[in-house]
């Protein structure tokens, strides 16, 4: 019974629940998500992905700009997206928007 | 006879990475008594605790320092009148305010004004799932109806919940009813975390220490609901010491990622440092927070590897574990620089898990509630807090 993490829907809105926040990390030059007991050290990309979401941009439109801006495949960013997406979910590090 | 050496080699004194977390003891007053407390038998009294100003300081020194999150702990925090005022300065620091708590004498205006100095997160002690069985340990009649109601305000407010279970053998069997607690509850977060044996703890030791079995089936219910709630619930384990055959990295190394600081000011690597003779612990009242954490020679002395024993030193293991902790060294091996008795190549290894298994076995002794004053005297289980 142990599933993958299930991406999100393209048409998904990808949003932080309550307690968890995105944060510049001055004294370690990084971006941080900070949660409950928990702080994870984002890449520069995970940081990129994560900068867009804001409540009200949907996966696929995270993904487009992401695949304008760095000009790389969208399958392959939605890939990339949607696993990090995913990993969050189930660490309750992200929410989805109803 | 607990001294220990000076630090051995200046190595270990090189610019430390900063912590990613502080811990705050606001305060040791509690109106629980809890016979596993993280306190010192030597609790603080009020009047020896850092003032509001102090307090301050230390947050925005915390902040300089490069910390990411502060707890807020005690004793019961919210005893201190100006929390919400510290809630709001670390927020201003940009630093993650978590408050860890009873939920003894918090209201739900209260707890509304705290969330919205800057709250961000709320951890919660839960006893048991069985309210007798709670109240016993706690030592307060009505405690978990009180932490239920809690839990329900922070549900209607939407302040992000943390469940934190301390399991031993009087609640073992539960694990799954609490499980079960913590979704009803609406916790996004629950910590199941195995009695510590220190200060309390291993005054209480023959009292609170669970069987291999009750440690298994334990185990199994966090296995089992962990696949199950997935997405759902987050679930922490924190497995007990004696029946492991390697030690944890306490506290993720000694003054690497966290430090504590006493109702008094007092800056500790973790709760249980005082117990360590022969290290000097600098005091905020004296020098800055970072100047502490990078100059202190209490700290420098078991940071990294460079100050372990072998067979640590040579060990594959030296830096995942850091060698343990040192005052379970001590308080099981009678030397804090020696091997963490927890793990299988310490010659004390078999004798501290024959002990647990001995205790474990035998009838439970009555629990010494943690109070102030009296730290050896004995309470019924029936006895109620302040």
């Amino acid at each position: 019974m142990s599933a993958a993490p299930q991406a999100p829907a393209s048409d998904a809105v990808p949003r932080f629940p309550p307690g968890v926040r995105l944060q510049r990390d001055r004294a370690r030059e990084q971006w941080v998500l900070l949660a409950p007991e928990r702080v994870v050290e984002l890449d520069p990309i995970a940081h990129a992905v994560l900068a867009r979401v804001d409540g009200a941009t949907r996966v696929d439109a995270i993904v487009a700009a992401l695949a304008a801006e760095y000009g790389a495949e969208p399958a392959e960013v939605a890939a990339d997206v949607g696993e990090l997406f995913a990993t969050l979910l189930e660490r309750r590090l992200l929410a989805l928007a109803t | 006879m607990n001294a220990v050496a000076p630090a051995p080699d200046p190595v270990a004194r090189r610019a430390p990475a900063p912590p990613l977390a502080v811990l705050l003891e606001l305060t040791h007053r509690c109106p629980l008594a809890c016979p596993y407390c993280s306190n010192p038998l030597r609790l603080v009294g009020q009047r020896d605790e850092l003032a509001t100003a102090d307090w301050l300081r230390v947050l925005d020194e915390a902040a300089e320092l490069g910390a990411l999150q502060v707890h807020f702990s005690g004793g019961e925090p919210t005893l201190r009148k100006d929390l919400a005022e510290l809630i709001a300065r670390a927020r201003a620091l940009g630093l993650y305010a978590n408050l860890i708590t009873s939920g003894i004498g918090l209201d739900r205006a209260r707890l509304q004004a705290l969330q919205q100095a800057g709250l961000d997160h709320l951890q919660l002690s839960l006893q048991d799932s069985e309210p007798a069985g709670a109240d016993r340990i706690a030592g307060y009649a009505g405690a978990h109806q009180r932490k239920l109601a809690l839990a329900q305000w922070c549900r209607e407010l939407e302040l992000p919940l943390t469940l934190n279970a301390v399991i031993h053998r009087h609640n073992a069997g539960r694990v799954a009813a609490m499980i079960e607690l913590a979704l009803q509850l609406g916790a996004g977060r629950l910590e199941v975390a195995h009695t510590q044996y220190y200060g309390w703890g291993l005054t209480n030791r023959a009292a609170l220490m669970p069987t291999r079995e009750q440690l298994e089936a334990a185990t199994a219910a966090v296995e089992a609901a962990r696949e199950r709630l997935r997405g759902r619930l987050v679930i922490d384990y924190v497995t007990p010491d004696y029946y492991a055959r390697r030690p944890k990295a306490c506290m993720g190394g000694w003054a690497q990622r966290f430090v504590n600081v006493s109702p008094e000011g007092k800056v500790l690597p973790c709760h249980a440092a005082e117990t360590i003779d022969g290290l000097r612990f600098d005091s905020v009242r004296e020098r800055s927070l970072g100047e502490i954490w990078r100059e202190s020679e209490a700290f420098a002395r078991f940071r990294g590897t460079e100050w372990m024993p072998e067979p640590c030193r040579g060990c594959e293991h030296r830096e995942r574990d850091w060698g343990g902790c040192r005052c379970q060294a001590l308080a099981l091996s009678g030397r804090a620089d020696t091997l963490d008795p927890v793990c299988e190549r310490s010659p004390d290894h078999a004798r501290v898990r024959a002990l647990a298994e001995a205790e474990s076995r035998a009838p439970a002794p009555p629990f010494v509630y943690r109070r102030p004053q009296r730290p050896g005297a004995r309470a019924d289980g029936g006895e109620t807090g302040a």
